[in-house]
């Protein structure tokens, strides 16, 4: 039995994230209303919404930056909102990594610095030398080259720094990444390959992955289950095709309008050709 | 008694687990062969791995066969340190699980050695680059200084030419954040120093029984030298850099721009009705500032040197000449000038970063109050000179 395994065993439950009756508001305008959701471990799960609709301030509540008024959140089997636990939110945080939306790296230091913060941080025992190795292949899984390690965020593309960021997320072998808009403002051949990039770290590293995403070609290509959030709250949760399948003006209207309708065809042909290459070997 | 059965077995097995999470270890046997095996066991994770490394490091060769059979688990750190051996000791693996193998397979393109900053260069080199660059940075900062002066004299040539582009609401906004908004800390401030001033030179003057030329010595510092210059070191550090702030994170993002492409022009909407609020400001708060000090000593005088309020005040009337106030008020408009010109320019000379915004801040303050008060030392000379002394 591994000591993961373990850990598993005494998280009991399949779930990574348990947002159970969350309600959250800003002065007199409420975000979410009775919002629940379940993150089941091992998954790639998309969160959709309208703009506004309070994806990442759902984000921010999972991760312990906002904190709601009712309700309670339980990540990796740690309560976040027990104020009679308050260390169990602090010690979860060594097992998962945040990609904020515009990467948010620390200006200051260079791309391998900004991966060896949170290292420094949760394990100073670990020797200088290491830390820099740990930093440079981290920098290498994704998908930089290994010379940007020495260049600061200013000097890198918008994708370069979206890879940079998720370096970081990635510094703690997390057992959760949650990522927010990881392809907005990626032009499509970038997009497409933070997208393989993602799916091929949750497969190697056995990831769970809370995506928010308005790319409707990254839900089709790389989320196991969608969650769509309206009117404050989970509405649906389920494989695309279970939510086409349902009679809500916004779910037709998102998956079904004409970005929508292009998304699933390519997906479609994508699919067509790779039976076809099959059947000719 | 079931529940506390069960609270009892989980501390067991948390225990269990802390144990396990403590281990990660490696063992050199020989492998029957003449060879050397080097076992991998426990659980190699980033949080167990920390003290194991510098061992591992200093192992002696050669190892023929690294054996990872009774590895338990491991992540991408234990996969990283696993593979270095592997690389370094040039040794065939044995007994890795699937998990373990496509780990080491992601990890192993990395050739982990190489800088993680832009390289230093010498001493010898990195001095004269530095001198260098700061003897340029006077140079490029002198040139920008012009260039915003140009611009600047222009955006006020081209308002007198078209007065209806003058921006009268934005004057008067920060003629508000400059002037009204700091009466407060200002009347604070002056009240202080002027007992202050009173008390001391009382304390002084006190030895020659000249105790009543306090009256003298608060009238005509306040309201000569140290109204004026007290308030400018205020607005410099209050609106100075809040102008240097302000227009810096326009700068950066990208608001400046968007301006210009509109055919706004920057120095008109934001740097003239600052530069123009904070001369217009200055004189009365300067005036203000020194008639808040008289009272301060006025009122000190009345408590510790048995001169009553208005007799104080009075004196004042007849020891303080007319000049003094025409001093502190041709004064206050070129400090006033020089606090905003310092925010506004640094404001506008910020790219790339958000630090830049901090460090230009920092600078326009500096400059301010540096400038401010070699111009007063100059002025203190002028007036002295042409029999206003």
């Amino acid at each position: 039995m591994t000591v993961r395994q373990a850990q598993g065993e005494q998280d009991s439950s399949e779930f990574a994230i348990v947002v159970e009756g969350i309600r959250n508001a800003f002065g007199d305008h409420v975000i979410h209303e009775d919002l629940s959701l379940k993150v089941r471990k091992g998954e790639i799960l998309g969160v959709v919404g309208g703009s506004g609709s309070g994806k990442s301030v759902l984000m921010r509540s999972i991760i312990g930056l906002q904190h709601p008024d009712q309700g309670s959140i339980e990540v990796l089997g740690r309560s976040m909102t027990d104020p009679a636990a308050p260390q169990d939110a602090v010690d979860v945080r060594s097992r998962w990594g945040v990609l904020f939306q515009g990467g948010a790296l620390f200006s200051t230091l260079t791309v391998a610095e900004n991966v060896e913060v949170p290292l420094r941080e949760f394990y100073p025992e670990i020797t200088d030398e290491l830390r820099h190795e740990i930093g440079r292949y981290k920098v290498m899984l994704s998908g930089l080259p290994e010379e940007a390690a020495a260049k600061f965020p200013s000097e890198l593309s918008g994708g370069m720094r979206k890879r940079a960021g998720l370096a970081r997320a990635l510094a703690l072998d997390p057992e959760l990444l949650f990522l927010d808009e990881p392809t907005a403002g990626l032009d499509p051949i970038g997009a497409a390959a933070f997208d393989a990039l993602t799916l091929e770290l949750q497969e190697t590293l056995g990831l769970t992955v809370f995506l928010i995403t308005h790319d409707l070609d990254t839900l089709h290509e790389i989320c196991d289950r969608v969650a769509v959030i309206a009117d404050k709250r989970v509405i649906a949760v389920g494989t695309i095709d279970e939510l086409v399948a349902l009679d809500h003006p916004w779910i037709q209207e998102y998956f079904n309008g004409p970005r929508g309708r292009a998304a699933a065809s390519a997906q479609d042909r994508a699919k067509a050709m790779d039976i076809a290459a099959k059947g000719k070997a | 008694m079931q529940g506390c059965s069960r609270l009892a077995a989980k501390a067991i097995f948390a225990h269990v687990c802390e144990a396990m999470r403590d281990v990660a270890s490696y063992s050199l046997e020989d492998d029957g062969k003449g060879g050397r095996l080097l076992r991998l066991s426990g659980v190699w994770l980033v949080s167990t791995l920390g003290s194991l490394d510098r061992e591992l490091r200093t192992l002696e060769g050669p190892i023929t066969r690294i054996d990872m059979s009774d590895m338990s688990d491991l992540d991408t750190v234990g996969a990283w340190i696993a593979w270095r051996l592997i690389r370094d000791h040039e040794a065939p693996v044995t007994g890795q699980s699937e998990e373990a193998h496509r780990l080491i397979e992601a990890v192993s393109g990395s050739k982990g050695t190489g800088d993680i900053r832009p390289p230093q260069p010498p001493l010898l080199q990195w001095v004269p680059d530095f001198v260098g660059r700061i003897v340029s940075n006077w140079g490029t900062g002198f040139v920008n200084m012009l260039d915003f002066l140009g611009e600047l004299l222009f955006a006020i040539w081209q308002i007198i030419r078209e007065p209806r582009r003058f921006r009268v609401k934005a004057l008067v906004r920060q003629i508000e954040l400059v002037g009204v908004t700091s009466l407060g800390i200002i009347a604070l401030m002056s009240f202080l120093v002027g007992i202050v001033i009173a008390q001391q030179g009382a304390v002084q003057l006190r030895q020659f029984g000249a105790e009543i030329y306090t009256i003298n010595l608060t009238g005509r510092l306040s309201m000569r030298e140290l109204g004026v210059l007290m308030t400018s070191i205020m607005v410099a550090g209050r609106s100075g850099s809040a102008f240097a702030a302000q227009i810096g994170t326009m700068k950066l993002t990208e608001e400046v721009d968007a301006m210009r492409t509109i055919g706004v022009s920057p120095m008109e909407a934001l740097v003239v009705p600052r530069v123009l609020a904070a001369m217009l400001m200055m004189p009365l708060l300067g005036f203000y500032s020194a008639l808040v000090a008289i009272i301060g000593g006025a009122f000190l005088s009345t408590f510790a040197l048995d001169i009553p309020f208005f007799t104080f005040l009075t004196r004042i009337q007849e020891v303080v000449p007319t000049h003094d106030m025409w001093v502190a008020l041709i004064k206050g408009p070129v400090f006033g000038a020089i606090v905003a010109l310092a925010g506004c320019y640094q404001g506008m000379q910020v790219k790339g970063n958000a630090e830049e915004v901090g460090l230009r801040t920092t600078a326009a303050v500096v400059q301010a109050i540096f400038m401010v008060i070699v111009l007063d030392a100059f002025f203190a000379i002028f007036f002295t000179e042409v029999g206003w002394g």
